[in-house]
């Protein structure tokens, strides 16, 4: 039963995944990436991680399409001869043999599948990932939480709190620095009545 | 967007149950699934909801762009500050436990220390990422397009 969900999704992240890699308008290449990342979410929550789906859902799907939308319609059309993308704009590569690439991509496949020869069997009790961050953690948080249920949270905000901090840090800094980059020297914020990615031009 | 009554109907209808399950993922994250990360981009996703369909200056005008960067450090100040505060308790940085409040916990007005620090600690995450995630956008769509 559970074949029927599973099987049309992952069809579809190929699918998907195909059409990004090969459609040649931008545009509908960012929105088959939030179809990609919204998928993607359908997926994670099968796997039985719903906050990883809200993750992917709210971010790969719903900011990141927004933002690289909002790059597009910025971004200078100089090397376009017509409004949109055509073989013509693409000329331009150096057309050397695609042999070379093909033999490294070939190695580099072969070279990752050899590596996934010594990877424990999907599901497997005794892999590491289920032994190593010890069931005590499991065993030990009802008591050293007084009873708080979801394990994760326990471990991500109390036993690993100061990991958690850093990453907190680091998307201030990463926050910081985009803001550093992107923003309008002059400070007019909130009466730039020039045209804006938003609203106000559509 | 003047011209599309239909999507500026259907986006305040959505924009206050984004925001709730936002408030849901994040005060309930340590009971079920969430917590502070998918809060705030859960909560972020709103406020650029609200943006994208009203325009700019109207987003400014519920999350004026002064206050999102300070947020954003505050959020970071919120976990640091708590674990000094651990410090000050005599516990070592980030250890919750000597945050029980004795006669008050005992009583249930407030929860029990590791409640609380990860409490505190989830909520400083969920408002950094908020104010981040809510500034990038200011970022990118209060840029004008390069004229070619």
């Amino acid at each position: 039963m559970m074949d029927l969900i599973v099987i049309p999704i992952l069809a579809l992240l190929a699918a998907t995944a195909v059409t990004v890699a090969r459609i040649r308008n931008l545009w509908a290449a960012v929105m088959f990436t939030g179809i990609y990342s919204f998928l993607s979410a359908s997926w994670m929550l099968i796997l039985d991680a719903p906050d990883v789906a809200f993750t992917e859902a709210a971010v790969g799907a719903g900011i990141t399409t927004i933002l690289m939308l909002a790059t597009l319609s910025l971004t200078p059309r100089r090397h376009r001869k017509s409004g949109r993308l055509s073989s013509e704009d693409f000329e331009e590569r150096p057309s050397k043999s695609p042999l070379v690439p093909l033999l490294i991509v070939t190695i580099t496949g072969c070279a990752l599948v050899y590596g996934t020869f010594d990877m424990p069997h999907f599901g497997d009790p005794n892999a590491p990932i289920q032994v190593y961050p010890q069931p005590s953690f499991v065993e030990k948080s009802q008591p050293d939480m007084h009873g708080l249920p979801n394990v994760v949270t326990a471990v991500l905000a109390s036993y690993r709190g100061y990991d958690t901090l850093g990453e907190t840090a680091v998307i201030f800094t990463a926050g910081i620095a985009v803001l550093l980059i992107l923003r309008k020297n002059t400070d007019d914020q909130g009466t730039s009545e020039s045209q804006s990615v938003t609203g106000e031009n559509a | 967007m003047n011209s599309f009554p239909i999507i500026r109907v259907i986006t305040k209808l959505l924009i206050p149950y984004i925001l709730l399950f936002g408030l849901y993922v994040q005060f309930h994250g340590d009971f079920g699934p969430g917590g502070g990360f998918q809060a705030g981009v859960i909560f972020a996703a709103a406020l650029i909801l609200y943006g994208l369909v009203y325009g700019l200056p109207a987003v400014h005008k519920v999350a004026p762009p002064k206050v999102i960067e300070k947020l954003t450090a505050l959020g970071l100040l919120v976990y640091a500050g708590t674990g000094l505060a651990c410090m000050l308790l005599g516990g070592n940085f980030l250890d919750y436990d000597v945050l029980n409040h004795g006669i008050l916990t005992e009583n249930h007005f407030l929860p029990e220390g590791q409640h609380l620090g990860i409490f505190l600690v989830e909520l400083g995450v969920g408002i950094t990422v908020t104010a981040v995630m809510t500034m990038i956008f200011y970022a990118f769509a209060g840029r004008e397009r390069v004229t070619s």
